[in-house]
C-alpha cells in the first residue's frame, strides 16, 4: 500500500491556487462570503477545516505561525493544528502574537495590537449572520445582495424590548466598509473593536459551510446597534488576577466547591508577558518558566 | 358609500392591466383582464371561488407571471414601467415601500413569533430607520391609529385575536406610506362584528391617506364599503364593471344579479 | 494557590497512545486482519467505499480497522485520503445495462428477460441469531448453473420502449458538475443531487425515504429493478484515441418507478427515482432512489411541502462526515464564549432583581 507524499502544508498547488483565488475574491468585497470547495481535511469539519485550508494556502517557508484557541496556544486543539503545520510545513511555530506572521485563532484576538504584513485567519463555524433568523441559503443569499438587513435589525430591536439590552455576547454582527454585514466568527464582543482599521489582513474560513471572508487592513467594521443603544464592550469587574491587566479578555476559573472563582486573562501570551515584564495581580506567584508551543 | 378620490390632483394612471391571462394546463384561471387604476381609487374585485379573482390579484402585485397580457405600475418618480421586465430587486423594494399587500390569514403577513413592534418597526429599519426610541413610538402611534391597545406592542402576534393580527397587518403594510395595497379577502374569516369595525378603520384609513387598492373579495357588503369601482368575475373573466354604487344598485349581467340578491339584509 | 494548566501537548499524545493501545485490546487475541475484514465484513467495506467516495477494498478495511469499527469514522479517513490524490480525469459512464449479474430482481414484472436472480441476500432469511456462527462453521457449497446467456436489459428499457416511463435525460457533451470541485449552491440540478445523495448517509437517506412512504411527500414508488454484480470501468485514452478499460468494480443499481405524469403537451408517463452505490449496497440504493424522486418534486411541477422534497435541508445534511464533525465540535473548549453569556446572564439578572426589589414594597401597599 502505498502512502502520499504530502505537499508542502498538505494542501496540493491548485487546491491552495483554487483557496488563494477565494482568498483575493473575498479581499476585493470585504465581508462577503465567497463560496469555496472545501476539501476533506484530517481533522473533522467543525474543528477548523476552515482556517487549516486558508492557512495552509497562504503559508510560506518563511512564515511564523501563532495558534490558539480561546486566546491560548496550549489549548488542545490549538496544539493538535499547530503540531499539524509544524509536521506538513515545517514552519517555524511562536506563541508571541508581536514575532509571529500568520495568527490562526479560534474565537479571540489577541491583546496585543496587530501589526501590518500579519494576517489573522479566523476560524469560522456559521459564517451566516443571518442564519439563525432565515435557515434557506437561498434567501439568505438574495438579503446580501440586496443589502436587504431589517431582519437583522428586527432581532435587536426584539433584544432591546425584551431584555433591555442587545442580547449578543458573542458572533455580535458588524457591518463591514458600510456594506455587508457579517459574523465575526464566535469571538466575544468584547473583541469587536479590534476589527476596525486594523493594520493587519484578517480572514475567515469556514470548511464545512464552504464560505471565506475577509476585511482587507484598514477597512472600516462598525458593530451594529441602534443610536440609543449604541454597541458597549463588556467590561469585567475585576483586573487579571495574575498580572493585573484591566483591559484584557479574563476568563473565569473556579478555584473550589465553595463556588470561589478567579478571573485570568483569556490570552496566554499576553498575560505571561506581562508578567514576565513583572506586573502582578493578587494571586500570582512566579511566571510560568515554560511556555508552551509545537 | 366611497366618495371619489379628487379627480384633479393627479390624472395619471397608477396601475394598468392589459389583456392578462392565467392559463394552467388546460384550465384557464383568468381570461382577457384590462383596467386601470387611479391614485387614491379603490376597485373591488368581487367573485365567488374559482372565479379567478385570486389570481388575478397575484398577476397584479408581480407573484405569478402572467400567461399573456402585461400589468404597468407608475413609480414614484412617474415613470410607468412593465412589472415583469423589473429586476428582482426593484421588486422586492417595491413591495416593502410602495406597496401594501394584506393576506386573508394575517399570520401569513406578519411575524408571528416576533412582537408587534418589531413587526410594524420592520420596514421601518430596513430604509434605515436606526434609533430604537423613535422606532418604536412610531410603532406605538400606529398601533393606536389601527385601534390595538399600545401596551401591548411587546405581545407577539401569537396572542392576539384575528381581528387584531388582522389590524396589526395593516399597520405594518402602511408604515412605510405606500401608494397602493392589495388586499386578498381582508376581513375573511372573521366575526362580522369584528368585521365592520376592520372595514370602518379601513375605510378611514384609505382616505386619511389617500391610498389606491385593489380589494379581492366575495363579500358585496366589503366592496360596498371600500370602492369606488368594482369589477365582477366568473369562470376567469370579468363580466361586468362599474362604479361600485351603479353595479350594486343596478346590476346588469344575470350573474351579478344573483349575487346581489343573495346578500343577506342587515 | 492557582497555577495556570500547562502539558496539553503531553496530554494528547498521551491519550493517542492509549486509543492505539485500546484498538489492538487484548494482545493474546489474534490481530484482525484486513483480509478477514474485507472478506467476512464485506458489507461493512461496502458501505464505507460508497459513502468515502472511494473504491478500494482494502484501504476501506484499513479504514475500518483504525476506526475501531466506528464506520463513520471510516469513512472520515477515506475522504480525508481521498483529498489527496490526485485527480486524473473522469471514466466513461458506466453500463449498468452490460453488468455481470449476481442478483437482480424486480417487483414491477413477474417475470422479465434474464428472470429474476436472488443471488446473496438477507432477504426471506429468518433473523434468528445463528449460534453456529459463533466459530468454525463451514457452509455448504452454493447451488450452481449455467451463466445465462440471455441479455439481462433493464426494466426502465423494456418500459421505455413503449414510452410507459419517462426517458433519462440525455444531455450529450453537457458538463457534468463536480461537488467535491465546486461549492455546492442552491437550486442545484440533478447531477449534483444525485452526487450529494451517492455519498450520504445510509441512515438519514433511509429516514427520509422512509417518510415519503408514510405521506410526507408521497410519490408511490415500485421497485422496477435492482441489480448488484459487476461493471467494467473504461478511461477514455488521448493517447490511443479509444476508451481503455481499467478493471471492473462491483455496484449496485435501483430504479424505482413512480407516480406518473403528464402535460397538455405530453401524454402521462412514470417517472423515475434513481439510486446507485459501490458494492451490495441495497438499503442505500432503495433509499437514494426514493429520495432522489422527491427531491425532483420541482422540476415535475408538484408543491414540495414535504422534508425529503426539501433540497436545501437534504442535501445541507446529508453529508455525516460536515455532521458529526459539527455535532462533535461541542466538544471543544467554548469557555470563552461562555463566559460572555455568563457576563450577560448576570447582568440580566441583577437587573431583575433590582427591578423585583422596586415594585416589592409597592406591591404590598396595594394589597
Amino acid at each position: 500500500m502505498t502512502t502520499p507524499a504530502y505537499n508542502f502544508a498538505y494542501l496540493d498547488e491548485q487546491t491552495k491556487r483554487m483557496i488563494r483565488r477565494a482568498i483575493l475574491k473575498a479581499i476585493a468585497i470585504p465581508g462577503y462570503q465567497v463560496p469555496f470547495a472545501s476539501r476533506e481535511m484530517p481533522m473533522p469539519y467543525g474543528w477548523g477545516t476552515g482556517g487549516v485550508q486558508v492557512t495552509a494556502a497562504i503559508l510560506g517557508p518563511n512564515d511564523r505561525l501563532k495558534v490558539i484557541d480561546q486566546g491560548s496556544d496550549d489549548t488542545t486543539n490549538a496544539i493538535s493544528i499547530r503540531k499539524f503545520f509544524a509536521k506538513t510545513a515545517g514552519v517555524a511555530t511562536t506563541a508571541s502574537t508581536t514575532d509571529a506572521t500568520v495568527i490562526q485563532t479560534r474565537h479571540r484576538i489577541p491583546e496585543a495590537p496587530l501589526h501590518a504584513g500579519q494576517v489573522l485567519v479566523y476560524q469560522v463555524p456559521i459564517p451566516e449572520p443571518l442564519r439563525f433568523l432565515e435557515p434557506r441559503e437561498t434567501e439568505t443569499r438574495r438579503m446580501h445582495a440586496l443589502a436587504e438587513y431589517g431582519l437583522m435589525h428586527v432581532k435587536l430591536y426584539e433584544d432591546i424590548a425584551r431584555f433591555g439590552h442587545i442580547a449578543t455576547s458573542y458572533a455580535y454582527p458588524v457591518k463591514v466598509n458600510a456594506r455587508y454585514v457579517m459574523d465575526p466568527s464566535p469571538t466575544p464582543k468584547f473583541d469587536n473593536p479590534k476589527m476596525d482599521n486594523c493594520p493587519a489582513l484578517q480572514l475567515f474560513g469556514a470548511g464545512r459551510e464552504k464560505r471565506i471572508y475577509a476585511i482587507p487592513p484598514h477597512t472600516k467594521v462598525v458593530s451594529l446597534d441602534f443610536e440609543d443603544h449604541p454597541f458597549t464592550r463588556y467590561r469585567f469587574d475585576a483586573p487579571c488576577a495574575l498580572c493585573g491587566a484591566e483591559d484584557a479578555y479574563l476568563d473565569e476559573i473556579v478555584t473550589d466547591d465553595a463556588g470561589s472563582r478567579m478571573f485570568v486573562c483569556s490570552d496566554t501570551d499576553y498575560c505571561e508577558g506581562r508578567q514576565a515584564a513583572g506586573h502582578r495581580g493578587r494571586e500570582s506567584a512566579a511566571p510560568h518558566k515554560d511556555r508552551a508551543h509545537g | 358609500m366611497a366618495e371619489m378620490p379628487n379627480a384633479g390632483c393627479n390624472d395619471a394612471p397608477l396601475l394598468a392591466a392589459e389583456g392578462l391571462s392565467k392559463n394552467y394546463g388546460r384550465l384557464t384561471a383568468c381570461r382577457d383582464v384590462s383596467f386601470v387604476l387611479y391614485p387614491g381609487e379603490v376597485l373591488a374585485i368581487v367573485g365567488e371561488s374559482g372565479s379567478g379573482k385570486t389570481t388575478l390579484l397575484q398577476m397584479l402585485s408581480a407573484q405569478l407571471v402572467p400567461t399573456s397580457g402585461r400589468v404597468s405600475y407608475r413609480m414614484r418618480d412617474g415613470v410607468l414601467r412593465d412589472l415583469n421586465a423589473l429586476g428582482e430587486a426593484e421588486r422586492r423594494f417595491l413591495f416593502r415601500t410602495d406597496w401594501g399587500y394584506v393576506h386573508q390569514d394575517p399570520a401569513q403577513g406578519l411575524r408571528m413569533a416576533v412582537s408587534a413592534g418589531a413587526n410594524v418597526g420592520e420596514r421601518l429599519m430596513a430604509v434605515g430607520w436606526n434609533h430604537y426610541g423613535r422606532i418604536r413610538e412610531a410603532a406605538s402611534s400606529w398601533l393606536e391609529r389601527v385601534e390595538i391597545d399600545t401596551a401591548r406592542i411587546d405581545d407577539a402576534p401569537r396572542t392576539y385575536s384575528g381581528g387584531m393580527r388582522q389590524r396589526l397587518q395593516i399597520a405594518r403594510n402602511l408604515v412605510t406610506e405606500p401608494r397602493l395595497v392589495f388586499m386578498d379577502e381582508p376581513t375573511g374569516g372573521l366575526d362580522v362584528s369584528v368585521q365592520a369595525r376592520l372595514l370602518d378603520l379601513m375605510r378611514s384609513l384609505v382616505g386619511e391617506l389617500g391610498l389606491a387598492a385593489i380589494v379581492v373579495t366575495h363579500d358585496l357588503a366589503v366592496a360596498r364599503l371600500l370602492s369606488h369601482r368594482v369589477m365582477v368575475m366568473k369562470g376567469g373573466r370579468v363580466i361586468e364593471t362599474g362604479l361600485t354604487d351603479q353595479v350594486l344598485d343596478d346590476p346588469h349581467e344575470p350573474y351579478t344579479q344573483l349575487l346581489v340578491s343573495s346578500i343577506l339584509p342587515p | 494557590m492557582y497555577v495556570a494548566v500547562k502539558g496539553g501537548e503531553r496530554a494528547i499524545e498521551n491519550a493517542h497512545r492509549l486509543l492505539a493501545h485500546e484498538r489492538r485490546g487484548d494482545r493474546d487475541v489474534p490481530e484482525v486482519s484486513l483480509d478477514q475484514i474485507s472478506g467476512q465484513l464485506g458489507l461493512a467495506v461496502d458501505r464505507v467505499m460508497s459513502e468515502g467516495s472511494l473504491y478500494d477494498r482494502e484501504l476501506a478495511a484499513l479504514a475500518i480497522k483504525q476506526a475501531r469499527g466506528d464506520l463513520i469514522e471510516a469513512i472520515f479517513l477515506v475522504r480525508a485520503f481521498r483529498a489527496t490524490l490526485p485527480r486524473l480525469g473522469a471514466t466513461e459512464p458506466i453500463d449498468t445495462g452490460a453488468m455481470r449479474v449476481r442478483r437482480r430482481v424486480s417487483s414491477t414484472f413477474k417475470d422479465i428477460p434474464g428472470g429474476q436472480i436472488l443471488g446473496p441476500t438477507f432477504d426471506y432469511t429468518h433473523r434468528l441469531l445463528d449460534p453456529q456462527l459463533a466459530n468454525g462453521f463451514v457452509p455448504d457449497e452454493p447451488a450452481t448453473a449455467d451463466t445465462p446467456s440471455a441479455p439481462t436489459p433493464r426494466v426502465t428499457d423494456i418500459l421505455g420502449r413503449d414510452g410507459l416511463i419517462e426517458p433519462s435525460p440525455q444531455q450529450e457533451g453537457a458538463p457534468v458538475g463536480d461537488l467535491t470541485r465546486e461549492p455546492l449552491s442552491f437550486p442545484a440540478d440533478r447531477d449534483l443531487r444525485l452526487q450529494n445523495l451517492a455519498r450520504a448517509d445510509e441512515g438519514f437517506l433511509l429516514a427520509m425515504g422512509y417518510s415519503t412512504q408514510r405521506g410526507y411527500g408521497r410519490n408511490h414508488p415500485f421497485a422496477g429493478e435492482i441489480r448488484f454484480g459487476e461493471v467494467e470501468v473504461e478511461f477514455f485514452a488521448e493517447d490511443v484515441g479509444f476508451a481503455v478499460p481499467l478493471g471492473a468494480i462491483a455496484v449496485t443499481e435501483c430504479q424505482m418507478v413512480n407516480q406518473f405524469k403528464g402535460s397538455v403537451t405530453e401524454a402521462p408517463c412514470f417517472t423515475r427515482g434513481y439510486g446507485l452505490a459501490f458494492g451490495q449496497s441495497e438499503r442505500k440504493t432503495m433509499s437514494m432512489a426514493l429520495v432522489d424522486r422527491a427531491l425532483r418534486a420541482r422540476e415535475l411541477g408538484e408543491e414540495a411541502l414535504a422534508p425529503a422534497q426539501d433540497e436545501e435541508f437534504v442535501m445541507s445534511h446529508s453529508d455525516n462526515v460536515q455532521a458529526t464533525g459539527f455535532v462533535e465540535h461541542l466538544k471543544l473548549p467554548h469557555y470563552v464564549d461562555f463566559q460572555s453569556e455568563l457576563g450577560l446572564l448576570r447582568k440580566l439578572r441583577t437587573e431583575f432583581a433590582e427591578r423585583a426589589n422596586d415594585a416589592g414594597p409597592l406591591q404590598e401597599a396595594a394589597e
